[in-house]
């Protein structure tokens, strides 16, 4: 799960790491108490879980109320890479020196947790120039080791302390939260040479969230996406018309390929895990039938041995039960296959022998 | 043959050649109990179980089950193990497994958390043992050992060597494979997990000196680096046996996990152009589709010939 800025700030705060003042608001109503409380001028960001908000119009400058009142809708409106705004933050606006990037991410390849730093911060992290890597195992970072970062940064003076702290608490932060992420950019040098995190970004490890019970509050799942993780499915919407059914993450990824190179629009990425049930696969039919925009749905099972006709069965359940009325294109790899293709003659599932068949008649729409 | 090998078929002058013992942690649980059955009825030789607490039980009136890896190693001498606990208690099984001396470990599990699977690889590196996973579907030899939940269909033993970081699409792919006539030596499930005990890159130099491996096969997906560092690893160490690769999630968003932990774009990191730019500088061929891969591996044959 990656946090909104505003949300990886509260951890910032609560670890210690500076921060100029700031307030979140979902409403201008609330954000016009806030822009009382900081005073202007302050900078509007909005507030969604993707990079690029600067050049998408998302960060707008804010001197006085009557700029607040036409740019806070504005914002709000915006949709950056399909993402709409969760919230309003407003933040101090601050003079600063010089912009440097810190982060500290898991490493995959090298297996350890990573510092990355830089002089020259406040681009995204591809273009950051003179990049310091240093690997730091499970992610402690010693005095000896933050200084070192700061001396490779050619920082100076006070600087070299404040960078130190920073490092730190960063690392206190990563370890304690379980995050793969946790960065910095821009990590302001400010007037007075002391260090302010003018962004925040922070990726959680989702495989540890039964530990932090307290990061829970920043949960953001839609009913459809609760409901698929209760089911231990793996669901991802997508803006297509086709949803894509299987089981296991690389199979269903494949098929979404496949379609995508055909020509077809998927609707959502849907992995149902491991076997396949009449019970499983009655629940993502469920799932997919809450997402109006689903005209088609393609259902690739490699079953091993699973038996086909047991998930011909849920089709034919969920067309009794008035569940879906939409036409279902489906390869079923298992036993008894020709029983299931017997069962759902005549029905709008039609099962083929291979995917890339099904996927044909999904994307020609032949539903017969 | 290689050190792989070694631990799970044995030399030919081995008592138990081809009938290496194998321990399942996590034997009474549902999922542990119906993969054991599996493992047991491909031919695998389980010779114990483990759960806290049910020592001195038997697991179908023949596996003795024990409490702790360690009983479980000396009463049998075992040297594999697989782990079919959830997830937040595998690092408590598997720092048992490593503790007592196990020195391949399978880890079924998902949903592991990274920080867990980072100590567990530590420790094994301490131990000189291997592990396989997590999040994987383990690693077989087809017709002689099993230690994994793959279905056993999609398999015949051959000269082809599968390393895979999905789980289906191994399954899938090895069954392209079997019917166009390529039998498999190996397969090894990474895991789709960001971290992997046995990186694409550590499972290539472990069957890369198999004396009679025809050709290997790679099945990646979006995610790290790992197929970047193995597609350089064969370009440096001038590997010139037959392979392909098919590399999944090319439709997949940026920025989503896409169903394995470790499936997500961020960025151009984990992209798969990356992947298969880097697959075409080792002139390694990347299939669009499952099916075209023994296409594509006959062709790299014909063409080695």
């Amino acid at each position: 799960m990656r946090l909104l800025e505003f949300q990886a700030k509260e951890l910032f705060r609560e670890f210690g790491i500076p921060l100029l003042p700031s307030k979140s608001s979902t409403t201008i109503v609330e954000g016009r108490i806030h822009a009382k409380e900081l005073g202007y001028p302050f900078v509007i960001k909005i507030q969604v879980p993707v990079g690029g908000r600067g050049k998408a119009g998302g960060i707008q400058k804010c001197q006085n109320d009557d700029e607040f009142e036409l740019k806070y809708p504005q914002v709000m409106d915006l949709t950056i890479k399909g993402e709409k705004a969760r919230a309003i933050l407003l933040e101090k606006m601050a003079d600063i020196k010089k912009e440097l990037y810190l982060s500290i991410f898991l490493n995959r390849s090298k297996r350890c947790y990573t510092i990355i730093a830089s002089a020259e911060g406040g681009v995204e992290i591809e273009s950051v120039k003179n990049q310091i890597i240093k690997e730091i195992g499970m992610g402690d970072v010693s005095d000896e080791v933050a200084r070192e970062v700061a001396k490779k940064m050619g920082l100076e003076g006070k600087t070299v302390d404040d960078l130190v702290d920073v490092l730190k608490k960063l690392s206190k932060l990563t370890i304690e939260k379980e995050a793969e992420l946790v960065e910095i950019n821009p990590l302001a040098i400010m007037q007075d040479d002391s260090l302010m995190a003018l962004d925040g970004k922070f990726v959680t490890d989702d495989n540890s969230n039964f530990r932090h019970p307290e990061m829970d509050k920043y949960q953001e799942k839609s009913e459809i996406e609760e409901r698929a993780e209760k089911s231990g499915f793996s669901l991802v919407e997508l803006d297509g018309d086709i949803a894509v059914v299987g089981n296991g993450a690389g199979l269903v990824m494949s098929t979404l390929d496949m379609l995508s190179d055909n020509g077809g629009k998927p609707a959502c990425f849907l992995d149902v895990g491991g076997g396949a049930t009449t019970e499983s696969v009655y629940e993502a039919l469920t799932l997919i039938s809450k997402m109006n925009r689903v005209k088609k749905i393609l259902v690739n099972l490699y079953g091993g041995i699973v038996k086909t006709t047991v998930v011909a069965e849920a089709f034919l359940k969920a067309y009794d039960d008035g569940l879906i009325d939409l036409p279902v294109f489906s390869r079923l790899k298992g036993t008894e296959s020709d029983k299931a293709k017997e069962m759902l003659k005549d029905s709008r599932t039609k099962i083929y022998d291979s995917v890339e068949d099904a996927i044909n008649a999904a994307v020609m729409g032949d539903s017969n | 043959m290689t050190e792989i090998f070694d631990i799970l078929q044995g030399k030919p002058e081995d008592s138990d050649y081809k009938k290496k013992g194998v321990i399942i942690q996590g034997i009474t649980g549902a999922y542990g109990s119906l993969h054991a059955r599996n493992m047991m009825a491909y031919g695998t030789n389980v010779v114990a179980g483990v759960t806290p607490g049910k020592g001195g039980q038997k697991f179908d009136d023949k596996v003795p089950i024990y409490n702790s890896v360690k009983e479980a190693v000396d009463a049998t001498s075992a040297k594999i193990s697989i782990v079919y606990v959830p997830a937040k208690f595998f690092l408590e099984a598997a720092k048992d497994a490593l503790e007592a001396g196990i020195k391949l470990l399978v880890a079924i599990p998902e949903h592991v958390p990274v920080r867990d699977t980072l100590e567990v690889i530590e420790l094994a590196k301490q131990k000189g043992a291997i592990i396989i996973g997590p999040n994987t579907p383990g690693i077989m030899i087809p017709e002689v050992i099993k230690v994994g939940i793959m279905p056993p269909m999609p398999f015949k033993l051959g000269k082809i060597a599968v390393l895979s970081k999905s789980g289906t699409l191994l399954y899938e792919i090895s069954d392209a494979l079997t019917k166009a006539g390529f039998g498999q030596s190996i397969t090894i499930g990474i895991g789709g997990d960001p971290v992997n005990g046995t990186r694409l890159v550590d499972a290539f130099d472990m069957v890369k000196d198999i004396p009679d491996l025809e050709g290997m096969v790679i099945v990646g997906e979006i995610g790290g680096d790992s197929e970047e560092i193995l597609a350089q690893r064969i370009i440096d160490s001038k590997f010139s046996k037959p392979t392909v690769a098919y590399i999944a999630g090319r439709a997949a968003p940026k920025e989503k996990r896409m169903g394995h932990a470790g499936a997500i774009v961020m960025g151009t990191y984990g992209s798969a152009e990356s992947k298969v730019s880097m697959f075409n500088k080792a002139n390694i061929p990347v299939a669009k589709r499952p099916a075209e891969v023994p296409v594509l591996l006959a062709g790299k044959m014909e063409k080695s010939d």
